[in-house]
């Protein structure tokens, strides 16, 4: 029993409780406090990930409560490896969301006095983004898929008001299509959480013990189909993917931040978690439907980029690419293609954060988010341009930048996959490499656009990056090149538990002996 | 028959409670016939609550004396086993909760038989003091002795007797609200009309069945049937007949028509109790009656069931989409959540363990979905506009600004009966769908695949309800606040207490639902006295 993992989740809603309790006009209390708080969780967890030991059990800082005894369920939780640097990217994100958004519900004024949105409640909005870091914490750590699943569903709350009462204009139009699609795909996921408990007859949800329960491939192809329609929302997988684009548009770039950036990864993760382990069998069975489903989200998701006008929707169609390129490598059954996966995860995370928060403060100067709208920003704003510019290299996957290597390590693991035999995931590979050509029109064509070109009018007035926005996205910057020089870090603690996986899906050891040379 | 005459056996310890509430309703009639007018609601108030509480902690000695009956009681009339006294508790608790809500001023008519509009309603009005009938506490007294008796009863004609002593006061009660008169006699009207229909289907029923079995004794038709033919067209007629009137009262489709009229005429705290009790006590009969009269039927009635599960939680939850009143939307929802129940009362047949099972995960969902429906009527009778309480959906835009705490405390009650996780609601709903799949894997029942069929439906089902709850959550924390918009009541003590409790449980049970599972465990595991 670890105490580590309930403490990381107690913390930041204990903090949540206190600034919701604070007294009216302590706005800017309320913020230092959230802050303050994030900045712990981020030191706790780093902590307690120094303490983590790869090439121990695979799951680590276990600790378990019974919880509801007549359900058979357990508060259990406890991280492998990829559930370990998700909970690093999640607590690394909310400090620099918390600093990115310290304005937002303040009433944001353009230069000109224009408002864009009005002053809303700032305790309601960081108390939310607490509560919010507790599941997202919470949700990776699960070890009871009873429990994941509470997460699962729960975390749609807070993310729910962030976006419907803090959003842009269409908000509740798009915090009410996210919170049902979510819900759809979470209910489904639901009868099938209660299948997993009923067939396998164990009387437990504790993952560890339901790996190898489900026999039956019948059962195991209705189940695991309850698990995927809900991930494949989650994540988004085309065709379910279209409420991100307008819940990532409209939601303050904080939020899209988180949304994008950890709470999707909740579907890819249960994908290689859950999907793969407690359903082999059907998943070989629909290897090749779900692979074609990726590759369609990666060479869609990069072409309606290309023909977006409004910078957020844009970034969210690439994300619905970069989704298919994790999914891909997820199911394409190579050690090396998931854990460029699951590398790929955290990496989309800060780089698809970094573009969201830099794209946000460009919004915040001129209140628009069409592209049209600027230009030559470069003039008179270099270094939020630099900045610009570096996110979404780091989004095309520029070699040097966090992102490439995973991406690389997917297409690579995905090309020399056995596991149809047939060749078919070589094809796969090679159409989705077409993306990578797709992605440097996407991103360049944005940068040059706003970046370059004859200075706008309005665009004359900006200033450049406060020292809040650069510490907002200084450690983003240095996080993405970092870990493109050096993703050592990194791999070592993911492999462990690919390999974990991938011996509980019974691919034949070949190809987990082909990737251990990376 | 030669002229002796037996004494009838009556347990009256076990018996307590129900003549508690009986004997406090007879009390609160002789208060109205002989004191003075200033004086009735004085000594109602106290009398009410006391003679509940009394009630209550009479079932607690019970349960908590070990002292469960395991036969019937009163000579064969009555059955208090583990489930009744749990329905019992749930009643009790959800009643007095409502009585709070009753004493709050300016619900009742100070006469209602005087014309809407008249002189003689402005007149009563003026002599009234703001108090309006007083006669509404013996009634609410003689309704919930109804409510207690119903899922109690052991035979048919005892159950019929319940039900009439249950539906006359609230039929009655409905036609009381002191605003928007016309729309509550009609809600009145309506309701004890259609009523009256499923009553005499009920007594048709039970007609029948004692056609067939010769007796009216639950246990007593059941093994009727195990020894004689299932198929015999006087049973069959029977159980249908018996069925409508039952259905009728839990509000399942194709019986669904009263509940929105209804819940939108009467006053609010009466709809609250109706929304709460009633349900409860129906839903005890339905199970009582489908699992001891008609155990051996389940090759029958379960198809049945299947097809007006699926069709009311459809029926619920669609129609709720349109609606602009929230009263009306309630009692949608009330359906669809009718339907979720049945659900799990498909789920009832079989083994003992099985039944027990079942049985624990709608007790459960009855009593905390009973706790937060009354929280959320509470919220709705401070909402008003200068002509009452402010119904339209439109009104409540942006609320959330203007009274964001009890904003804030509606939201919740809302994610509740949308079954979002952490609320009571959530755990409810998956108790009878897991109750539901785990009945469909049973060795040789051969309506496994169905079972899950209907589970996928009732998911589907709740992905609509949460739309109309979402899209109140919309109006009032997304969309600006109306010029004009509605006055918040400034809640009495009563009020508060009551949306206090219902918000605690509903939070605590979602936090931690052992708290109230285990004891429906415990009362589910002793099973209907068969």
């Amino acid at each position: 029993m670890s105490p580590w993992l309930p403490i990381l989740m107690a913390v930041p809603v204990v903090g949540a409780i206190v600034v919701a309790l604070l007294p009216k006009g302590s706005d800017k209390l309320a913020k230092q406090v959230t802050l303050l708080v994030s900045l712990l969780v981020l030191v706790l967890t780093g902590v307690m990930a120094a303490g983590f030991d790869p090439s121990g059990d695979r799951f680590q800082f276990v600790a378990e409560y019974n919880w509801i005894p007549s359900f058979g369920v357990k508060f259990g939780v406890g991280v492998d490896g990829v559930a370990l640097v998700l909970i690093a990217l999640s607590v690394v994100l909310v400090p620099l969301v918390v600093l990115a958004s310290w304005h937002d519900a303040d009433g944001v004024k353009t230069a000109d006095g224009t408002l864009i949105t009005p002053k809303r409640s700032v305790k309601t909005y960081f108390a939310l983004l607490l509560v919010l870091e507790t599941m997202m914490i919470g949700v990776f750590a699960a070890t009871d898929i009873f429990l994941f699943y509470v997460f699962f569903e729960a975390m749609l709350i807070p993310m729910y008001f962030m976006i419907g009462s803090y959003g842009g204009a269409q908000r509740s139009y798009a915090a009410v299509k996210f919170l049902l699609y979510s819900l759809f795909g979470g209910l489904l996921m639901l009868v099938a959480v209660i299948g997993l408990y009923v067939v396998a007859g164990k009387q437990t949800f504790m993952f560890p013990e339901l790996v190898g329960a489900i026999q039956d491939p019948t059962m195991q192809k209705w189940l695991f189909g309850g698990f995927f329609i809900a991930f494949a929302i989650k994540a988004p997988l085309w065709p379910v993917h279209t409420w991100l684009p307008d819940a990532a548009a409209q939601a303050p770039a904080g939020a899209a931040v988180l949304l994008v950036g950890v709470l999707d990864k909740v579907g890819t993760f249960g994908m290689l978690r859950f999907c793969l382990e407690l359903f082999p069998d059907a998943a070989k069975a629909f290897t090749m439907p779900i692979v074609v489903l990726a590759v369609i989200s990666i060479v869609y998701g990069a072409i309606v980029a290309i023909g977006q006008t409004d910078m957020k929707r844009l970034i969210a169609y690439t994300s619905i690419s970069h989704f298919g390129f994790i999914v891909l490598g997820v199911f394409a059954m190579s050690s090396v293609a998931q854990s460029g996966a699951a590398l790929y995860m955290v990496n989309h995370g800060f780089a698809t954060g970094a573009l969201f928060l830099a794209a946000g403060f460009l919004i915040a100067r001129r209140g628009s988010p069409y592209i049209g709208d600027y230009g030559g920003v470069q003039k008179v704003a270099p270094v939020l341009a630099g900045f610009f510019l570096i996110a979404g290299l780091a989004g095309l996957s520029l070699p040097g930048l966090s992102s490439f290597v995973s991406e690389f390590m997917v297409m690579i693991g995905t090309y020399s996959s056995q596991a149809h035999g047939s060749g078919a995931l070589t094809v796969a590979a090679i159409i989705s490499a077409v993306a990578v050509i797709l992605a440097a029109v996407y991103i360049l064509w944005m940068v040059q656009r706003t970046m370059n070109g004859p200075t706008a009018e309005p665009v004359k007035a900006f200033k450049d990056l406060s020292a809040r926005e650069v510490w907002v996205l200084a450690p983003l910057v240095a996080l993405i090149i970092g870990f493109g020089f050096f993703p050592k870090p990194l791999l070592d603690v993911i492999n462990p538990s690919v390999q974990q996986t991938l011996t509980n899906v019974q691919v034949p050891t070949s190809t987990i002996a082909e990737g251990t040379g990376q | 028959m030669n002229g002796d005459f037996q004494a009838p056996t009556i347990e009256y310890g076990t018996l307590a409670p129900l003549l508690v509430v009986f004997g406090a309703a007879i009390i609160g009639v002789l208060v109205e016939a002989f004191a003075p007018r200033y004086l009735r609601k004085p000594i109602h108030v106290p009398l009410t609550l006391l003679s509940l509480a009394g009630a209550f902690a009479l079932v607690l000695v019970q349960v908590m004396g070990g002292q469960v009956p395991t036969t019937a009681s009163a000579m064969g009339a009555l059955a208090v086993d583990g489930p009744s006294l749990f329905i019992w508790g749930v009643i009790l608790v959800l009643s007095f909760v409502c009585v709070l809500l009753i004493n709050d001023e300016g619900h009742f008519v100070a006469s209602a038989a005087a014309v809407p509009g008249s002189a003689d309603e402005e007149e009563a009005e003026a002599h009234s003091g703001g108090v309006g009938h007083t006669e509404v506490y013996p009634l609410v007294l003689f309704a919930v002795g109804g409510m207690l008796l119903f899922p109690a009863s052991h035979d048919l004609l005892m159950m019929f007797v319940a039900l009439e002593v249950m539906s006359l006061p609230l039929y009655l009660l409905c036609g009381l609200a002191r605003r928007r008169r016309l729309l509550s006699q009609e809600a009145s009207m309506k309701y004890f009309l259609l009523g009256a229909f499923s009553s005499a289907f009920f007594l048709y029923g039970t007609a029948m069945i004692y056609g067939f079995a010769g007796t009216v004794s639950l246990p007593g038709i059941n093994r009727a049937m195990a020894a004689g033919n299932t198929l015999d067209p006087l049973l069959l007629i029977g159980f249908s007949l018996l069925g409508v009137g039952l259905l009728f009262k839990i509000g399942a489709a194709p019986f669904q028509a009263w509940k929105p009229d209804v819940y939108q005429g009467a006053p609010t705290p009466i709809t609250a109790l109706m929304a709460s009790g009633t349900l409860v006590a129906a839903f005890g009969a339905v199970l009582r009656v489908f699992w001891v009269g008609l155990g051996n039927l389940d090759w029958n009635w379960r198809p049945v069931i299947w097809v007006v599960a699926a069709l009311t939680m459809i029926v619920g939850s669609i129609l709720a989409i349109t609606q602009t009143e929230i009263k009306r939307m309630l009692a949608y929802s009330s359906i669809a959540h009718a339907g979720f129940l049945l659900v799990g009362v498909m789920a009832t047949y079989g083994s003992a363990e099985r039944n027990a099972d079942s049985l624990k995960a709608i007790l459960f969902y009855l009593a905390v979905y009973g706790v937060t429906t009354v929280g959320a009527f509470a919220v709705v009778t401070l909402i008003r506009d200068p002509g009452g309480e402010a119904g339209h959906l439109s009104r409540w835009a942006g609320l959330g600004k203007r009274a964001p705490l009890l904003a804030g405390v509606f939201a919740f009650f809302l994610l509740a009966f949308a079954g979002i996780p952490l609320t009571s609601g959530f755990f409810g709903k998956y108790a009878v769908f897991a109750a539901a799949l785990d009945s469909g894997t049973q060795p040789g029942d051969s309506m496994g695949g169905w079972m899950a069929g209907l589970v996928v439906v009732g998911v589907v089902a709740s992905a609509i309800a949460a739309f109309f709850y979402v899209r109140v959550i919309v109006l009032m924390f997304f969309s600006d606040p109306a010029a004009d918009g509605p006055a918040i009541a400034v809640p009495s003590m009563g009020t508060v207490a009551v949306i206090a409790v219902s918000l605690l449980v509903t939070v605590g049970v979602g936090l931690y639902p052992e708290s109230v599972l285990g004891i429906a465990n415990q009362a589910a595991s002793s099973l209907f006295i068969r």
